[in-house]
């Protein structure tokens, strides 16, 4: 039986659903602690001193300082400028100060209150524009973490000679990942050792954290994933913070330590969608032809630099979209601010430059006094043609058909002509409006090759074929489809093949769990690791007759057995992180979203009433678990476009309460209606491509295409709030 | 607070804990019976994520004091499969997808039980009402439903 393609069951569903899957917070180890966190409050000072309040017993507590860590105070990541424990300069108000540890949670926390920080204030940088100003400097010379370009063609000439340029400036606000489990780890580096067990994506990221911090090789730093209670990319960097805090309280208590950020902390404290501000500047002819893209694009990196690097690459090389044009120079900056640090979520910076875009080009479209998919239709990128990077299409894609499915499915021009009727006599105003987009597969440019993943799969003594990866299964279906891969490749049934627990000490580093690679890249290693069992078989001479028999013999008899895979990147890919030139990724995922809005113009608030999600993703593997990424990535969309605004406050996150940041309930969303277009990319799994962040692209968008097309109005900004809407439709 | 004895019956068990009677139920089940199937989402009864059954109503055991339970009879995610046999709503959410992280999914499985006690034969319209306290941040709640849906159908004709 083929499992490919086939909705086979979760692998880990039964656990889940009688709740024996066990997450972090289930976990008690012997003599465990539990671990809190001192934060600065202040957005930037000087740190001064500490002192410890009345009525504690601090003889009792376990408490550590930047004093305390034994290797150089940072959490490694790219650039090694955030430290563990702030030791002299608060740069952010969420800035980890003091760690405290006890075994009463009660006394723990009237602990933490009854610590004081003495900071010394010093001026906080809130916004891109305060950054940008320089008034200020939180960081290097100028604030700008990462100053990067694109260039095609000759820009100026092009908009110089350009029948029409239209001009127009989008923001996009922060977006909490709203994990439903938060941030949470168990340390035990009581003796020369430390291991980590957590809620988490990239089990080697927290490794490599560790390693320096404790002065330690791999071999004594040990971290396994547990049960992962979803992640949008809010569990990549975050948990080497969290590992390192709750393993530093464990050195000194000399005992295991249990740390779970509560709702409100995890909200404040973690890292966030990227805000973002883009302005562009297009160049077009009379007829409808888009002959320059002047883009510049900024992202709010907060203190320290993280991830921000590789989210404005991937932001900056998705500016230009799906579309083929002459002449594009795209400027990407991510900038300090006196936020917390924003970081990975889903869609990786694609989702902000996608929505000024797709914005844009419906402005465009009405100042050109051309519908928007026909602007579109004239533009679209064509399998041979060249993005922005100067990347030759090579997927089989035809953007023009899908545009016409996803409008026939959506029943657009019905809607168009149907709302233009009704909407002057009607207090609700409805809306349609699409949004064309793409999203490349894997790690940017020549990331793949630096990674170099590894994976392996092995036969045990029973028969079972054992899958070895980092790769997390954080509910996406990693273990799902792993399982299916190699069940197809060895010709076995699907509960032949397990996979293992992702554990540092037990699997090799097939990567992070990111950038909708697990399936195209990892998968295909998990294919031909499958293979290689195999042909080990075959040439032990035991092939032929049933595989699980001599996987057995094999042990039994002749000892382990276990094949290796390394990546290799297919000889096309060539990249140039310089010049920003060449293939940024071996394949992309093409989509079309159209979204139907209803606006209640006395209150502002807005409703998705239908929505329809048309992708071109390779292979659908697994048709439940894709359309329910699908489905989950539209509603987190839908969520940042209409609902989830992030209240700062000093450079603090102000509704930090699942009470004030409102995401998407199920009274709140349309009927998501996923249909997918499969062309296969010749270097994935079945000719599998990424399907993770895609849905979060489209969504923002095409609902604010919508907004404007229901209410005549320019919607430039997202969250769309009721208030915003209310300013918008009624002035201020 | 003193501690002091509470007896009540969690998933057809009699059980007797001794405890600070303002202690949150959410802790007694999962710290003093074990039973950690039933999670702490965001601790102000607005994820759902801690969601049980107290004498057939669901309630967000993080808000409720362990007191309040004495004589009543709650039911966890842990009581819902028999026998190891899944329950009808277990199955449907293992067949139909409606389970992700599953980390939301007790909360999610014992607000859909009580829809389906309560009105055997929902539209799609009431289980989005039903559901609308039980946050999943996964699915965007369309295999959930179809779940829901599957497991009255077939409930009523098993």
């Amino acid at each position: 039986m083929r499992h490919v393609g086939a909705a086979v069951p979760r692998k880990e569903a039964r656990a889940k659903l009688t709740g024996e899957a066990r997450y972090v917070d289930d976990v008690r180890l012997p003599g465990m602690l539990h671990g809190v966190t001192v934060r600065s409050k202040t957005a930037r000072g000087r740190l001064r001193g500490v002192s410890y309040g009345e009525g504690i017993p601090w003889d009792e507590i376990v408490v550590v300082t930047a004093r305390d860590i034994p290797g150089p105070n940072c959490i490694h990541l790219i650039l090694d400028d955030q430290p563990a424990l702030a030791a002299d300069v608060i740069s952010h108000p969420e800035e980890p100060v003091v760690l405290l540890a006890h075994a009463d949670r009660a006394l723990l926390a009237r602990a933490r209150e009854a610590v004081t920080l003495d900071v010394e204030p010093l001026p906080p940088v809130l916004s891109i524009e305060e950054a940008l100003a320089g008034g200020t400097v939180v960081w290097g010379e100028d604030n700008v973490f990462k100053d990067y370009r694109i260039d095609k063609g000759d820009v100026d000439a092009a908009l110089a000679s350009a029948d029409l340029v239209v001009e127009g400036s989008y923001t996009t606000g922060a977006q909490e990942q709203l994990y439903i489990e938060p941030n949470g780890v168990i340390a035990d580096a009581g003796g020369d050792s430390v291991t980590v067990w957590g809620s988490m994506q990239c089990p080697y990221y927290v490794q490599k954290a560790l390693m320096p911090l404790f002065q330690v090789g791999p071999e004594r730093a040990r971290v396994v994933q547990l049960e992962t209670g979803g992640g949008f990319g809010g569990k990549e960097e975050y948990p080497s913070m969290i590992a390192a805090h709750a393993a530093l309280l464990s050195r000194k208590a000399g005992r295991p330590v249990k740390m779970i950020y509560d709702r409100e902390e995890d909200m404040a404290a973690t890292t966030k969608r990227h805000p973002s501000r883009t302005t562009h500047r297009t160049g077009l002819t009379r007829d409808g032809r888009i002959v320059a893209l002047d883009i510049d694009f900024v992202l709010d990196g907060g203190a320290y630099i993280t991830l921000s690097q590789v989210v404005l690459s991937r932001g900056l090389i998705h500016a230009a979209g799906p579309y083929e044009c002459a002449n594009v120079r795209a400027r990407g900056r991510a900038v300090a601010t006196s936020h917390p640090p924003h970081g990975a979520f889903r869609g990786f910076g694609a989702p902000q430059s996608l929505f000024a875009l797709e914005r844009h080009l419906d402005v465009c479209a009405a100042r050109l006094g051309m519908t928007p998919e026909e602007l579109r239709r004239r533009n679209f990128v064509k399998q041979g043609g060249t993005l922005a990077t100067g990347q030759v299409v090579r997927d089989d894609i035809d953007m023009g058909k899908l545009l016409d499915e996803a409008l026939e499915r959506s029943g657009y021009a019905g809607k168009r002509r149907r709302f233009a009727q009704e909407n002057p006599g009607s207090k609700i105003k409805r809306g349609v409006g699409f949004a064309c987009f793409l999203h490349g597969t894997g790690f940017t440019g020549s990331g793949e090759k630096h990674l170099a993943s590894v994976v392996a799969v092995e036969g045990t003594a029973e028969g079972q074929v054992r899958v070895l990866a980092a790769s997390t299964e954080i509910g996406q279906g990693t273990n799902t489809v792993f399982a299916q891969i190699a069940a197809d490749a060895l010709g076995l049934p699907y509960d032949a093949v397990d996979v293992a627990q992702p554990d540092t000490a037990q699997v090799p580093n097939s990567g992070p769990t990111v950038a909708s690679r697990t399936v195209t890249i990892v998968g295909k290693l998990v294919e031909t690791a499958a293979l290689g069992l195999k042909q080990i078989v075959e040439a032990a001479g035991l092939g032929g007759g049933d595989l699980r028999a001599a996987i057995q013999r094999h042990v039994a008899e002749i000892g382990p057995l276990r094949s290796v895979a390394h990546y290799q990147q297919p000889s096309h890919i060539q990249w140039d992180e310089t010049t920003f030139k060449g293939d940024a990724y071996g394949a992309y995922s093409w989509a079309v979203y159209v979204a139907t809005v209803a606006v209640d113009v006395t209150t502002c608030e807005a409703r998705v009433e239908d929505f329809v999600a048309l992708q071109e993703v390779g292979k659908v593997m697994h048709p439940v678990l894709a359309a329910g990424q699908i489905e989950g990535g539209v509603a987190q969309g839908i969520g940042w476009a209409l609902y989830e605004r992030v209240a700062w406050r000093e450079g603090r996150m102000a509704n930090n309460r699942m009470t004030d940041y409102i995401m998407p309930t199920s009274a709140d969303l349309p009927p998501i209606r996923v249909f997918f277009a499969e062309a296969p990319y010749v270097h994935g799994p079945h000719g599998a491509k990424g399907i993770g962040e895609l849905p979060m692209d489209g969504p923002a968008p095409a609902i604010a295409n919508a907004l404007a097309d229901a209410l005549g109005v320019e919607v430039s900004d997202v969250p769309a709030t009721p208030e915003a809407l209310m300013e918008l439709v009624h002035g201020a | 607070m003193a501690p002091e004895t509470v007896r009540f019956v969690v998933n057809d068990a009699e059980r007797t804990v001794e405890v600070e009677p303002m202690a949150r139920l959410l802790d007694v089940l999962r710290e003093e019976l074990g039973l950690t199937g039933t999670k702490e989402g965001c601790g102000e009864g607005e994820c759902g994520a801690c969601a049980v059954l107290i004498d057939g109503t669901l309630v967000c055991s993080c808000l409720v004091p362990v007191g309040q339970v004495a004589g009543a009879a709650v039911r966890t995610v842990e009581g819902l499969a028999r026998d190891g046999h899944l329950a009808p709503i277990q199955q449907a959410f293992l067949e139909h997808g409606g389970a992700q992280c599953g980390i939301c999914t007790p909360g999610m499985l014992l607000a859909a039980e009580q829809l389906l006690d309560r009105f055997p034969d929902p539209t799609e319209e009431d289980v989005r009402v039903a559901l609308a306290g039980n946050l999943c941040r996964c699915t965007g709640y369309s295999r959930i439903f179809t779940s829901v849906l599957a497991a009255a159908r077939a409930r009523r004709s098993p």
